[in-house]
């Protein structure tokens, strides 16, 4: 993919990344008043579509973005390129997915 | 140290099998460059020391060295604004290959203006009336902002990113292409914009800046890329959409 792409991608999905955020602090400011319980924010998430779908969006957001910005840093100090930083950049974009959906999974599934 | 007195300069010798610096001491002059001590030390110590200039007062870029660790124009920069302890430690620009002593390869320097498009694509022959610019429009204000150029590779061996990864452009190469972009009178706007967004293009810079504050001609590249990414960016949506 020409860098450019790339740099589009990354830039997109930072401003996905800047509502969810920003809607994920102000949950969290909101909650949080009177205490906090694992019970009350699962039964928050728990079977519901919109949590899913807000932070599995998240979740995506944050794999291409970090990935991309990781291929960056590891071209410049390890020297890394061609199908190498190519592989290493795929690979830590799955590693964040699967991570980041497993834990949606976890918190939203009924 | 300015005038009178004696000052110790480290002088970078060797070539690329092997090099140290080597100390002189330099008797101190009113208003006297650098490049004025490095004259002097090939004057009067040693005939084979190997450096580059040419105009001596800050237009034709070929004197450019790392004086105290910051690239400059040895020509430009008086001992008393670098010798402030009485020592100088001259050494070739970072990020080119040293020929001998001071005196770098600035051939990957200038494929990477060829590379980045960074040369004027004519859209007339000669035979034809020159077209006419008005030096009003912002294209024109832009391009003028970047022109002034004189290819001294002083950005090129501030920039860490070019020191970290060899591929990339580097702020002069892509600082020219930004200013042909914005000139009505080339007519390379689709090579330029592949290249900025091509690997080691403009989407590699960090937009950190060592380009602007260290350009003798205050010059600010790192706006240059900003822009360079602004028009590749435009230009890949506008091929999807
Ligand atoms: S702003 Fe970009 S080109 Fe300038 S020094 Fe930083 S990385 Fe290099
Ligand atoms: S932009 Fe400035 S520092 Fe860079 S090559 Fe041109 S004149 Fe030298
Ligand atoms: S000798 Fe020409 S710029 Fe310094």
């Amino acid at each position: 993919m020409p860098e450019v792409r790339l740099a589009l991608l990354q830039k997109l999905t930072a401003l996905v990344m800047l509502p969810l955020v920003a809607g994920h602090i102000a949950v969290m400011i909101y909650a949080v008043q009177g205490g906090l319980t694992a019970a009350e924010i699962l039964g928050r998430t728990q079977g519901s579509l919109a949590w899913a779908l807000f932070y599995g969006l998240f979740a995506v957001a944050v794999s291409i973005h970090a990935a991309i910005g990781l291929r960056a840093v590891l071209h410049e100090t390890l020297a890394l390129g061609g199908r190498a930083l190519a592989a290493v950049t795929w690979l830590i974009f799955l590693g964040l997915l699967a991570l980041g959906l497993r834990a949606v999974w976890a918190v939203t599934a009924a | 140290m300015s005038t009178g007195g004696v000052m110790t300069v480290a002088v970078w010798r060797g070539g690329p099998e092997g090099s140290a610096f080597q100390e002189f001491r330099v008797p101190g002059q009113k208003s006297q460059t650098v490049l004025d001590v490095v004259i002097w030390i090939q004057q009067y110590r040693d005939p084979t020391l190997s450096y580059r200039f040419a105009c001596r007062v800050g237009m034709c870029g070929s004197c450019a060295m790392t004086v105290n660790g910051v690239p400059r124009w040895t020509c430009r920069t008086h001992v008393k604004r670098v010798a402030k302890t009485g020592r100088i430690e001259i050494a070739p620009l970072r990020s080119l290959p040293v020929i001998k002593d001071l005196a770098v390869d600035m051939d990957p320097f200038f494929e990477k203006w060829v590379a980045a498009e960074g040369r004027f694509h004519p859209q007339r022959t000669r035979d034809q009336p020159v077209r006419e610019t008005k030096p009003q429009t912002r294209r024109r204000r832009q391009a003028d902002a970047a022109i002034e150029c004189i290819n001294c590779a002083v950005c090129y061996a501030a920039c860490d990113t070019v020191a970290a990864s060899p591929d990339y452009l580097g702020p002069a190469a892509l600082n020219r292409a930004w200013s042909l972009l914005n000139d009505d009178k080339d007519s390379g706007t689709e090579a330029i914009l592949a290249a900025a967004g091509a690997k080691g293009g403009c989407h590699s810079c960090h937009a950190m800046g060592s380009c602007t504050r260290f350009c003798p001609n205050e010059l600010d590249p790192m706006a240059s890329i900003a822009g360079l990414k602004r028009a590749s960016i435009a230009a890949a949506l506008k091929r999807k959409g």
